[in-house]
């Protein structure tokens, strides 16, 4: 198997239980994400999910494993990783604009005073910020409004893997589709790796191309990859109608709902790696024929 | 009927408790003098028509606030000099104490929020010498600085020094974990994570310790100066109680009162500045 862009190599995470003994969160994870890839992670809370997100960040050390970017190991954090975390982690005595421009000086510190701004007026532009707004402090804005500050922090720093911790969390639904199409918008001008957290199935379908799936923890797994098969551009509307859809969501939600249950708990064998089973799921080959018959139901 | 704003209808009730106050305190002094009545042949032999000392009606206070602050810088001679050169001695002895200790205060609170251990190191002797009250050095540091000015200067700064330290180390201890987060992705290095991320997210914080650290010195240069002597608003007010001229003490502990106020206020302007909203 050649070598990924960023390869996740036999990380281990274990905590200290509270009675001597140790407690294992996930183990032997290995997987890899390609360049420009849209990588979904999905797996019920505990998973260790964020563990995993905080070690790709370099917030945090495994307990072994190494993650390596470009063939090289990673550790601590680096600007050529970008966090957008769940509760925007905006600064907030500065302006909307100052808190980029914070992200932008810091990632070209031999850029002009001017660049800087028009750069980062430039991202906070791409995410539907402009005018006014861009002036105002966080506490002054929705957190619509905040995350979208937050992505725009991100990607004006072009960082070569841009890591979304549940960003669309704390929104309501409505603001959350919108910034989900936002987001797509941004990132498919770019050729920007992006690994996202989501707790939300359907969200996870329209961003990514690739969706890993976490067993329960503790002792989780990333037991499956799922390739979503559906064209891009996509937007929530045109994606329900693709075949594909619903056929990739109630796998997802099966194994949420039923297998990720199952599957979890199982120690692993000393020195084994677990890489994700590939699933490719795809009704557009078998769909031709049929499609007469569904036409034939519609008045 | 139009109804006032609350601002409004809160100083019509502060200037009328200002007259009804001054009006009972004026009443209740004249009618104390008026009681003399006739005096005697004997009473006016033995004295008794000479005006007694008393507490000075308001009016007298007025006159007396009008002649000082009309003139506050004469200078004749080392017990009479004008309130306004008192005041300023108090001042330059407040704010030398109080930033020698914001010197110390600020970076050593810096250093006990970041570190664990340098708190629980420090943080027995600090328990120790906070509860001391200023004017107990005053003793140790006329003997081992022999100089009245200084010893003064040092007792506002162990007294200002406090606060500061207290509320600068649970300011930066209390800085959210996410900000650091940003420095740190951002790859900024201590000193700038410290200027960037920690001074302004606990400035708001430590100007509160600033603002504590300088009332407490208001309150304690007056106890210092009236054991030190010499020059000082602290001074001024015990020597004018040796003249027994009350009407120059009443009028001290106002102006008292009034310069507190504004080193006060002027704290809360910085406050405000530095305040965010989460």
């Amino acid at each position: 198997m050649a070598k990924s862009f960023l390869s996740i190599e036999k990380l281990t995470q274990k905590y200290p239980d509270g009675k001597g003994g140790e407690f294992t969160v996930f183990e032997n994870a290995s997987f890899g994400i390609e360049k420009g890839e849209f990588v979904c992670i999905l797996g019920h809370s505990g998973c260790g999910k964020s563990t995993i997100m905080n070690i790709l960040a370099g917030l945090s050390d495994p307990t072994s494993g190494v993650v390596k970017m470009d063939g090289y190991g990673v550790s601590g954090p680096s600007l050529d990783r970008g966090v957008v975390f769940q509760n925007y982690s905006l600064l907030p005595w500065l302006t909307a604009l100052k808190n980029v421009t914070f992200g932008v000086a810091a990632r070209f510190p031999d850029w002009a005073k001017q660049r800087v701004e028009d750069h980062s007026i430039a991202f906070l532009d791409k995410v539907g910020l402009s005018g006014d707004a861009i002036h105002r402090k966080p506490s002054q804005l929705s957190g619509g409004m905040r995350q979208r500050v937050s992505i725009a922090r991100a990607f004006a720093n072009e960082p070569k893997l841009l890591l979304l911790d549940e960003p669309f969390g704390a929104l309501d639904a409505l603001t959350r589709g919108t910034i989900q199409e936002e987001l797509l918008k941004v990132w498919s001008g770019t050729d920007q790796t992006v690994f996202m957290i989501t707790h939300d199935i359907d969200e996870a379908i329209l961003l990514a191309d690739r969706i890993l799936l976490m067993t329960n923890g503790p002792l989780a797994r990333v037991a499956e990859s799922v390739e979503i098969t559906i064209p891009r551009p996509r937007t929530r509307t045109d994606i329900v109608e693709h075949p594909n859809y619903y056929a990739i969501r109630n796998h997802l939600v099966q194994f949420l709902g039923k297998r990720s249950a199952e599957l979890a708990g199982q120690p692993s064998e000393a020195g084994a790696t677990h890489s994700p089973e590939t699933i490719r799921i795809d009704k557009t080959e078998t769909a031709a024929s049929d499609r007469p018959l569904l036409q034939a139901v519609k008045i | 009927m139009e109804v006032l704003s609350e601002n409004k209808r809160a100083a019509i009730w502060s200037i009328a408790l200002l007259f009804v106050g001054l009006f009972v305190w004026e009443f209740s002094i004249t009618a104390q003098t008026l009681k003399t009545g006739e005096l005697t042949e004997y009473e006016l032999l033995t004295g008794a028509g000479t005006a007694k000392a008393g507490v000075p009606p308001p009016s007298e206070v007025l006159v007396k606030a009008w002649q000082e602050l009309s003139n506050p810088f004469y200078d004749a001679g080392p017990n009479d000099k004008g309130i306004g050169i008192q005041i300023g001695y108090s001042i330059y002895r407040v704010l030398t104490g109080y930033f020698l200790a914001a010197m110390i205060a600020i970076p050593l609170g810096f250093l006990i929020g970041m570190s664990s251990v340098a708190y629980k190191a420090l943080n027995p002797f600090i328990q120790v010498l906070r509860p001391i009250s200023p004017l107990a050095w005053m003793p140790l540091a006329l003997f081992i600085i022999q100089d009245s000015e200084a010893s003064a200067i040092f007792v506002i700064f162990i007294c200002s020094i406090w606060p500061m330290l207290l509320n600068t180390a649970f300011g930066v201890a209390g800085v959210r974990e996410d900000w650091v987060n940003v420095a740190r992705t951002h790859e900024l290095g201590a000193i700038k994570t410290a200027f960037t991320v920690i001074l302004p997210a606990a400035a708001p914080t430590i100007v509160t310790g600033m603002r504590i650290s300088i009332g407490i010195a208001w309150l304690v240069i007056v106890a210092a100066e009236m054991l030190v002597g010499g020059t000082g608003i602290g001074y001024y007010v015990w020597n004018e109680w040796n003249n027994l001229d009350l009407t120059s003490v009443i009028f001290s502990i106002l102006m008292i009162g009034v310069v507190g106020m504004l080193l006060d206020s002027a704290f809360g302007l910085l406050q405000r500045r530095v305040a965010y909203v989460e």
